[in-house]
């Protein structure tokens, strides 16, 4: 893999470009020597904090998620066929139609039962 | 080893064009929001107010470092290094000339979505590693958002690579400059699925009219609301960074990308993208934001089957036409 390694040192430089401005900001930055309980509160609008934030989500987000994998994983299936879409020819559409057709009987169903909406 | 320093040389060489560009791009967002409300902008730093965003840095850098008591420190310290380095991440695909371009990769497109579906992850850590309830809401909302328009993203952008036959930004940018722009021929396919990524791209970042992480008005100010100085500039900057690559990646694959007469490929590129990101800042200053649930709706309901649409059009049109 040649072009894996251009990468890596592309994503080191990213990492360090980013990083270079935390550590500047680090030298530069202004320390306060006064003790302020309230300043490292969480922020709720000036309220006097209640509880944590670490609670339960509503499911309406598990059933976006759900649906995500599902389209992702077809979408993953499609992205080998779309190169060789030529070579594949009327059998290969004819083959990832038909899976196509499958899915969107799924997504067709899925519409009708209401999951799309977010409620 | 060589190709390993050719890649860092040239990936320096990008993300510090890019980044000093953003200066360039916050100045015309601020001088074009305001002349759109009927305001003259930032003027204080210089009579062009050009220095207004080198000035905001150095106020960022200066800035004291706050961290929650309740916060996941870890969580919360690192999320703003991973979105930055995320959202410059996609760069590495994209050729800005023939010449210019951090790593062709092969599955260069499978690695631009692969890099975009990361991004949720830096944003769900700064979420919950910040213990505030706005900050959760607003990742929550965001990384619904995400996730759902990634896949009419991946969509729009299985057609130019069904068209050119290869995932490689830089083959299917050749395709292009031997045959047309995709926008131009097939134009039926081209413009709705360039229009289709366009929409898809500013909801997966998350910028009106599809900015409801962010919203102020109701979540503060989403997921940095707890953030302070230069953790909370990177996030920032990690928003312009991730529109300026996709305004790029959107031209590579649909507008011919580097290809055009008379001028240098560069000059092209640059041209293109700037256009794509003035187009982006026009329509924030412009629209209203939606409601989360619309989005949803628009997305699932209306977005994911055209884009199924497109993608099974494309793939007739290849076999039968081209």
């Amino acid at each position: 893999m040649p072009s894996g390694l251009a990468l890596l040192a592309f994503l080191l430089v990213a990492v360090a470009v980013s990083g270079s401005l935390l550590v500047a900001s680090k030298i530069l930055r202004v320390v306060s020597t006064r003790k302020e309980p309230l300043k490292h509160a969480t922020y709720e609008c000036g309220e006097v904090p209640t509880g944590l934030a670490w609670m339960r989500f509503h499911a309406r987000y598990y059933v976006v998620a759900l649906f995500f994998v599902l389209f992702d994983i077809e979408t993953a299936f499609l992205l080998p066929w779309a190169t060789i879409v030529r070579e594949a020819g009327a059998r290969g559409l004819v083959a990832v139609g038909s899976f196509v057709v499958v899915l969107m009987l799924g997504w067709a169903w899925a519409t009708k039962k209401g999951a799309l909406q977010w409620q | 080893m060589n190709e390993f320093l050719q890649g860092g040389l040239y990936g320096g060489g990008i993300i510090v064009a890019i980044m000093s560009s953003l200066l360039f791009v916050l100045w015309t967002e601020r001088k074009m929001a305001a002349r759109m409300q009927s305001r003259i902008g930032p003027t204080f730093t210089d009579p062009l107010g050009f220095l207004q965003a080198p000035a905001d840095v150095l106020k960022l850098l200066q800035k004291e470092d706050i961290i929650p008591e309740k916060a996941d420190r870890a969580l919360f310290n690192n999320a703003p290094l991973l979105g930055a380095t995320v959202a410059i991440a996609g760069a590495a695909v994209v050729p800005f000339s023939a010449t210019i371009v951090g790593a062709d990769l092969e599955v260069g497109v499978l690695y631009l979505l692969a890099v975009g579906a990361l991004g949720v992850l830096p944003v769900f850590a700064a979420g919950w590693g910040s213990n505030n309830k706005f900050a959760l809401l607003g990742a929550m909302r965001a990384i619904a958002q995400s996730v759902s328009y990634e896949v009419p993203l991946v969509l729009a952008a299985l057609v130019p690579v069904i068209l050119a036959g290869s995932m490689k930004l830089s083959d299917i940018v050749a395709y292009q400059s031997s045959h047309h722009w995709l926008v131009v021929w097939p134009f039926f396919l081209g413009i709705p699925a360039f229009g289709l990524f366009m929409l898809a791209m500013l909801a997966e970042s998350n910028r009106i009219p599809f900015d409801i992480p962010e919203a102020e008005s109701e979540l503060v100010a989403g997921i940095t609301t707890e953030y302070t100085g230069m953790k909370f500039g990177l996030f920032y900057m990690a928003e312009y960074l991730h529109t300026v690559i996709a305004s790029a990646v959107a031209s590579a694959l649909f507008l011919g990308g580097y290809d055009g007469p008379i001028a240098p490929g560069l000059w092209w590129m640059v041209l293109k993208t700037g256009l794509l990101v003035v187009a982006i800042y026009w329509l924030r200053w412009s629209l209203l934001r939606f409601r989360s649930d619309q989005l949803m709706a628009l997305c699932w309901r209306w977005l994911v089957p055209s884009g199924v649409v497109l993608v099974v059009g494309a793939a007739v049109w290849v076999v039968f036409a081209g």
